[in-house]
């Protein structure tokens, strides 16, 4: 954003505030509270994990985190924007600026293949397209799929189609990795390549927040937020990283 | 930028519809049919106003014709007496004509003649004018042969005449007339030109029987009393002239203003100088203005009814748009979700039906070209193409794709994304 609305800012390095913000769905004579006053403050380059039953509002809270949803109550600030105040077009183009969304059904275009498909986030931000081509084949080959240019999704396992959706979530340099249940329809050691790539990207820096049901994928985050009901039940912190350590032990 | 995004944005959209080849072929017959029809309407349309055009261009469109015509009382009125029924135009009214009119160019007097003429054995019977040198100018037909009548023979009541080259080769057909005499009842006449059509037209081929001889010759050897016998009973009627033409002066917008002023002049004078209805004005410009405002109503009315198949293309068009956004609807939550403000979506499917309609009215257009001609030789009507009728016909395409273009690509944009995305 050109021109970043401020909210009572706190500190730069922290990148989400939530205000007791509230998500309400109205059903006729019920009201379902999806999200019923969430706190939070996430700092820039840390590495969280949003844990809870099904139907807890994690899926809720990470679409509000993503700006494809607003609150209903309270404030979302992001980077110091209050995002509730802008309009569609504003919040689009926060969405396509500052987001990288990786979904649990990977969520590719089905009719372009993976070069265009890494093409549409830039697409909408009028940028060159010859630097978008580029910035395509060098995300691509990041997530080792460089041979697989101009196959089209279906032609690709998933896993595949995962690594190549990250590499679409990367397309636009997001501040933010938001990915829900990312590596739910894989298999485990496919969840492990997955989950090493997103290991891989938070140590270069990016912020990541992910949506889980398993425990062990949430040990991998430096911050496990517990969500029960809409309401925040605890956040845990992990030792400073526990990936890290790993890694060192096993060498 | 804003014209590399279009053209990425036209190229997706072409790919998206080629992802349903006989999908998009039969959405777009429809406003193929549609232009097509259009552009034939319109052109026969203008087949038909060109004819009633052209039928009335060979009268002049510069002359004014005024007519003698017999009263309805007269008509009516049983004959008793001797007493010859006196009507119609008369001589000092040419004059009158002459004098008072501004744009005029020439006035022509016609005295008819119900006369036969013979030469030798061969004898014909066909109309005679009397009338002056200038008849040639505004009768559509032109000299053949010898020469036509100067203004001499007229002043000096000569007995020239010029034949009409059908009447020349009934009663001459073995021989140049030229020089020759005939018998114009019982007067002695010599022959000294031939006229005929100017061309081949219908109006031309009438042109080529008769014969004219000066109108002072007319009048003193034949008068003005006419003895008509039919059926028993004896007619007679005095009429001086039969015919006046006039021609008016000027050139395009000029001239069709004189027409107009100087017919209403005539009108005007005419009912001053005579006491009975025995006279019609024929003015062909102010029915050439006629025949195109039917012409135009005409082919605006088929033009519109052709229309018609352009709207029932766009309903449909609308609908396979609908069921394809709705189709889409995961596609349109994750380009909402990677960027797309709700004018991205709006004009990645508005260019769709605008692209569908436009290849719809192009091929609609080289359908609508040849279509004239198949209608004129199939069913011998006139058709002409005109080139802004293909260019009108695929701007309405055009903007039947985007009227009906609009609403579907609305209810794509708005959309909540995550509803879209959850869409299965
Ligand atoms: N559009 C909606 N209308 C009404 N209620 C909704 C809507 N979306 C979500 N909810 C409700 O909000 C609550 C939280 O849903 P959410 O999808 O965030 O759960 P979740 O934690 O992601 O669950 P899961 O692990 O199964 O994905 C649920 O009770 C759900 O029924
Ligand atoms: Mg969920």
């Amino acid at each position: 954003m050109a021109d970043p609305k401020s909210g009572n800012t706190p500190s730069s390095d922290v990148l989400v505030r939530l205000d007791h913000v509230e998500r309400h769905y109205v059903m006729g004579h019920t009201v379902v509270r999806a999200l019923d006053g969430v706190d939070l403050e996430i700092k820039r380059g840390e590495y969280w994990a949003i844990v809870g039953r099904s139907g807890s509002g994690k899926s809720t809270l990470l679409n509000l985190l993503g700006c494809l949803d607003r609150p209903t109550g309270g404030h979302y600030y992001l980077g110091g924007t209050s995002v509730g105040e802008l309009n569609d077009d504003e919040i689009s183009e926060i969405r396509g600026q500052r987001i990288g969304f990786i979904f649990q059904s990977f969520n590719l275009i089905p009719q372009l293949t993976v070069l265009e498909n890494l093409e549409v986030p830039l697409f909408y931000q009028d940028i060159d397209p010859a630097y978008a081509r580029q910035r395509a084949v060098d995300l691509a080959t990041k997530v080792g799929l460089d041979e697989r240019l101009d196959h089209r999704p279906l032609e690709l396992s998933g896993g595949q189609q995962q690594r190549v959706a990250i590499a679409r979530a990367l397309m636009n340099d997001p501040l933010i990795l938001l990915a829900d249940e990312a590596t739910g329809n894989l298999d485990s050691r496919t969840e492990q390549e997955i989950l090493a790539l997103l290991d891989e990207l938070h140590s270069e820096g990016k912020t990541i927040i992910m949506v889980t049901h398993g425990q062990t994928v949430a040990d991998r985050a430096r911050r496990v937020l517990y969500l029960r009901d809409g309401k925040v039940e605890q956040i845990v912190k992990n030792r400073e990283s526990a990936i890290h350590e790993d890694a060192v032990l096993e060498q | 930028m804003i014209r590399g995004s279009t053209l990425r944005t036209v190229r997706l959209g072409v790919k998206n519809l080629m992802l349903h080849p006989l999908r998009s072929f039969l959405t777009t017959l429809g406003i193929t049919i549609g232009v097509a029809a259009v552009i034939c309407m319109l052109a026969v349309g203008e087949g038909a106003s060109y004819e009633a055009q052209q039928k009335i261009k060979a009268l002049g469109s510069n002359n004014i014709l005024l007519r003698s015509v017999k009263p309805a009382e007269l008509e009516t009125q049983q004959q008793s007496s001797m007493a010859p029924q006196r009507y119609g135009l008369e001589y000092e009214e040419v004059e009158i004509l002459r004098e008072t009119m501004p744009a005029v160019r020439v006035v022509v007097p016609v005295r008819e003649l119900n006369k036969s003429a013979a030469y030798g054995e061969f004898q014909v019977n066909v109309p005679v004018y009397g009338t002056t040198e200038q008849w040639m100018s505004v009768s559509g037909v032109k000299l053949y042969e010898g020469r036509f009548l100067v203004e001499a023979d007229s002043r000096y009541s000569l007995n020239v005449c010029v034949l009409g080259t059908h009447t020349a080769g009934e009663l001459f057909p073995f021989e140049n007339p030229i020089g020759s005499d005939i018998l114009i009842a019982k007067k002695s006449f010599r022959v000294v030109g031939i006229y005929g059509p100017r061309d081949d037209s219908e109006s031309g081929a009438l042109a080529a029987d008769g014969i004219v001889i000066p109108i002072e010759s007319a009048r003193e050897y034949f008068g003005e009393l006419e003895i008509r016998t039919s059926a028993g009973s004896r007619e007679f009627k005095m009429v001086q002239l039969q015919e006046i033409k006039v021609q008016i002066e000027g050139e395009g917008n000029q001239l069709e203003d004189n027409v107009v002023a100087t017919a209403a002049s005539i009108r005007q004078l005419l009912t001053l100088l005579h006491d009975q209805p025995d006279y019609v004005i024929d003015v062909p410009l102010e029915k050439l203005q006629a025949a195109k405002e039917q012409a135009q109503i005409w082919q605006i009315f088929l033009g519109v009814i052709a229309s018609m198949a352009l709207v029932v293309a766009g309903i449909g068009i609308m609908n396979v748009m609908l069921a394809t956004v709705t189709e889409r609807t995961r596609e349109i939550g994750i380009r909402r979700a990677l960027g797309a403000k709700r004018g991205h979506i709006i004009s990645q499917f508005l260019v769709e039906t605008v692209v569908l309609s436009c290849a719809g009215g192009l091929l609609g257009v080289a359908l609508g070209i040849a279509a004239p001609m198949i209608v004129e030789a199939a069913s011998g009507m006139k058709a002409i193409f005109v080139p802004s009728f293909a260019v009108l016909a695929f701007t309405i395409s055009a903007g039947v794709g985007v009227l009906f273009g609009i609403y579907p690509a609305w209810r794509a944009a708005q959309m909540d994304p995550v509803e879209a995305l959850r869409h299965e």
